[in-house]
């Protein structure tokens, strides 16, 4: 039986898949899609064996380093990236957390300058696989789940 | 070294600590130098210190530098609402070097991003205190000889106090042992267990407080048991004064025993002990200037080399 592709397939590109349906917006902004004047398809809730439903995003004629697109590992673990050159996936990983954070999230310490001054915030992370992250200002570490984007 | 800010204790080198601990000597020997001469130093205080900041000013002066600078926010344009970037700029347009004391945690490592000349961290709310870290530094090797191989026994209040926490950090370059003890409630955070555990630094905790527990010490570094730190009063009540030091706790203690206290102290040290030769918290202090001689002028490039 031919399989039935939920959306059209890219020619060249990216698609960005397995993002959790309640975080696909976030991803949305955090890659600024908005700005962009390439194609872009954006689904959701499409099924999925691995997550029961998921988001997806292709992008025609767009390819991200990995500074860009790995801060989208901050919202989510286990979205996979795949890069398309003439229809053949070149490139297929799951997106892990940068080495640096910058101006993503907020820091949780009210008393961080960085969350009393017009200024971006900036953290180390310690542990990609738990999240751990630590401020550069204020020198406290916490785990995303503690922190909220910016 | 390369002159730069000195924002966090936990950054530097063994070789760094080593070096400006170095330079102390040489200040402690002749504190008086023709070192800064034309040169303006800024020491902004939005949240005040008077003791951290005499002892900055004393440093400068005793160098033959210039002090501008304010000791409280509400005499400044951040009372209207300036931002710290926009200080920081307007300031650095005026001194060679700033000296700064923030209530915010990280306001000097932010400043030292931003500023065109070198940071000196003061005091950044909870978070760090480097130039203290320096003096307790000086004054451990200069009590004992040497950093190495020493057995540090902290009391009073582990959980909030940041000078413990940069001690911890500090001394991880020379294999101390050390004994926490405390209260429950202001016991030493996990955080800081964790990171003994990595840098290899061993440590005891103990509960209680006495001659026994301390018979071992070539350090006793005393803190403030504060009473607001308390959720349960009862327990600050019970144990108020179970953490202090009396002389006669002091029978037992090695010779070459000596105890510090970042200060201001409210009663956690008996006066008994002032007058046993080893209360070492007034000369401790005074260790501050010779510490931050040498923080200032590592920071305006001035090498140990200039000093001989």
């Amino acid at each position: 039986m031919k399989k039935e592709l939920q959306v059209a397939a890219v020619k060249d590109g990216t698609v960005i898949d397995h993002i959790p349906t309640e975080k696909l917006f976030d991803v949305v902004n955090l890659l600024e899609l908005a700005n962009l004047r390439d194609e872009i398809t954006i689904g959701n809730n499409f099924a999925s064996k691995r997550m029961g439903s998921k988001g997806i995003i292709k992008i025609t004629g767009k390819f991200f380093n990995p500074e860009e697109i790995n801060r989208i590992a901050v919202v989510a673990q286990g979205i996979v990236l795949n890069v398309i050159h003439d229809y053949e996936v070149c490139e297929k990983r799951t997106i892990t957390l940068p080495d640096e954070l910058k101006n993503i999230v907020r820091c949780a310490n009210p008393k961080c300058i960085s969350n009393n001054e017009p200024m971006q915030s900036h953290f180390h992370v310690v542990d990609k696989k738990t999240g751990l992250i630590r401020c550069l200002y204020c020198e406290k570490t916490m785990t995303l789940s503690q922190v909220k984007l910016k | 070294m390369e002159n730069e800010s000195f924002v966090t204790i936990a950054e530097h080198s063994k070789e760094d600590l080593l070096y400006l601990l170095e330079m102390a000597q040489h200040f402690e020997k002749q504190p008086n130098r023709n070192l800064l001469t034309n040169k303006v130093v800024a020491t902004l205080f939005f949240e005040p210190s008077t003791r951290t900041r005499l002892s900055f000013e004393t440093a400068v002066n005793r160098l033959g530098g210039r002090v501008i600078g304010f000791c409280d926010a509400s005499s400044s344009s951040t009372s209207k609402g300036e931002s710290l970037k926009d200080t920081i700029m307007m300031v650095s347009n005026y001194a060679d070097l700033i000296v700064m004391r923030h209530h915010l945690e990280g306001a000097a490592r932010y400043a030292s991003e931003i500023s065109p000349v070198p940071i000196i961290n003061a005091g950044d709310g909870a978070n760090q205190h480097p130039s203290q870290t320096m003096l307790d530094l000086y004054s451990i090797q200069k009590t004992q000889g040497t950093l190495e191989n020493l057995n540090i026994h902290l009391v009073g209040d582990l959980k909030y106090g940041r000078t413990v926490h940069s001690l911890l950090q500090a001394m991880r370059h020379f294999n101390p042992t050390f004994h926490f003890i405390a209260p429950k409630e202001l016991a030493m955070p996990d955080e800081y267990k964790e990171y003994c555990l990595k840098h290899h630094i061993q440590y005891v905790e103990h509960a209680e407080f006495n001659e026994d527990t301390i018979a071992s010490a070539d350090i006793i570094y005393m803190t403030r048991v504060q009473r607001e730190r308390f959720t349960d009063l009862m327990e600050y009540e019970r144990v108020k004064h179970v953490y202090i030091l009396r002389n006669k706790m002091l029978e037992k203690s090695k010779p070459n025993l000596r105890i510090l206290h970042p200060l201001p102290r409210v009663g956690e040290i008996d006066i008994d002990v002032d007058d046993n030769e080893k209360a070492y918290y007034f000369q401790q202090a005074r260790n501050g200037l010779f510490a931050r001689q040498a923080i200032i002028c590592n920071a305006l490039g001035i090498t140990l080399s200039d000093l001989k």
